[in-house]
């Protein structure tokens, strides 16, 4: 058997002939002949710090199931998912920063890369996640998928317009993101469809999970139109046989929500699981 | 994790970015073909290996049997005149 019959092996020869791309290397940078500089009068910074966070925190969330998922199939699933939001976060995060240095939070130390110090130092009120990303899904997969549902179909939208953005480097990573966010939303929509037209007990589950997130979509179109969104998912609830749930949005404190700063309880223990070795040894390296 | 899911196992084959052919890479448990694919491509192509996936239910494959490698393979062993090794192949013929 040749090179070219085996992938792995003309994989390792495409980069190099390196062994070693179990471990990323020779993979394309998204942001490669992207023009860095920011465009006079465009700040996108707020946006990229919205769409970063929102997949990190739920980045975070996903990483949990790695050791709990029902399947080994869909616990490599889960994580390839983490695993994309996290690469989404990195560039997102770095480039709120590189437009406005001031988001960088003081607790950090100097030596400390910008989204190191975004993920890692940033106090609770900073963070500009939806509420629905930070909720603990207490690792019912019910609970995940009707998250990771709603919240992919969401992104998938939102990344989309992200792609015709004024900032160069967003648009780019948005390109990027729209891909990944295609193959996530068709792998949470298939699990919310075979769990809702399931079994009676299947059903029964993947319904009431969804009636649990429900309280928290409101707060995903505060920025924008929910049309599409509804479209989309009313098709995937009636392959899935599931009713869309009939519960009121859960109100903010004084009106403000996640993209406010204002978080759910959830949000301070997923914080201090994600910081706390950092902020214990904020000079660390590996 | 359940050890056990009662999901059939399927065989997984991929082609590489510069391969001609599916090359089986491995198999997986998925409740049907569609979740396969989705499988397939979460367990062996995530860093990068394929451009193309095949599955297909590992009980829809018939296998030559171990008892018969003598009987099967053996003949073959010393018909070394089976070999087009004694043509001059050009060398703007690919994939030879």
């Amino acid at each position: 058997m040749n090179e070219d019959d085996n992938a792995y092996e003309s994989l390792a020869a495409a980069h190099g002939g390196e062994e070693r791309w179990a471990f990323g290397t020779g993979f394309d940078d998204p942001l490669a002949g992207v023009e860095q500089a920011v465009p006079p009068g465009v700040d996108e910074s707020v946006r990229c710090l919205k769409l970063g966070d929102d997949a990190l925190v739920l980045s975070q969330r996903l990483a949990a199931w790695c050791g709990n998922a029902p399947e080994l199939e869909d616990e490599m699933a889960l994580a390839n998912i983490a695993l994309d939001l996290l690469g989404q976060a990195r560039l997102l995060l770095t480039r709120a920063v590189t437009i406005e240095p001031a988001l960088r939070p003081a607790a950090a130390p100097p030596s400390v890369p910008a989204e190191d110090a975004m993920a890692y130092f940033r106090d609770e009120r900073c963070w500009r996640n939806v509420r629905l990303a930070e909720l603990d899904d207490h690792l019912d997969f019910a609970a995940c998928v009707a998250r990771l549902a709603v919240l992919t179909i969401w992104r998938l939208g939102v990344l989309g317009t992200a792609t015709a953005s004024q900032d160069p480097v967003l648009a780019a990573i948005a390109a990027k993101a729209v891909i990944e966010g295609t193959y996530h939303r068709e792998y949470a929509t298939g699990w919310l469809i075979r769990l809702g037209d399931g079994t009676a007990e299947s059903h029964d589950r993947m319904q009431r999970a969804l009636d649990a997130a429900w309280p928290y979509v409101d707060e995903l179109f505060a920025d924008g139109d929910r049309k599409e969104f509804d479209a989309v998912l009313d098709a995937v609830l009636d392959a899935a046989t599931l009713h869309r749930p009939g519960r009121t949005a859960r109100a903010g404190v004084a009106g403000a929500t996640g993209r406010d700063g204002v978080h759910t309880e959830a949000m301070g223990y997923l914080l201090a699981e994600l910081q706390s070795v950092a902020r214990a040894h904020p000079d660390a390296t590996w | 994790m359940t050890v056990d899911a009662g999901w059939p196992l399927y065989e997984v084959f991929v082609r590489s970015k510069r391969g001609l052919n599916h090359v089986h890479v491995g198999s997986l448990h998925a409740a049907d073909e569609q979740m396969a694919l989705l499988n397939g491509r979460d367990l062996y192509t995530r860093r990068n290996e394929g451009v193309s996936i095949w599955v297909v239910r590992s009980d829809a494959i018939t296998a030559s049997s171990p008892d018969e490698k003598d009987s099967f393979f053996a003949p073959s062993g010393d018909k070394v005149y089976r070999h087009p090794t004694f043509y001059t192949i050009p060398d703007d013929v690919p994939h030879m």
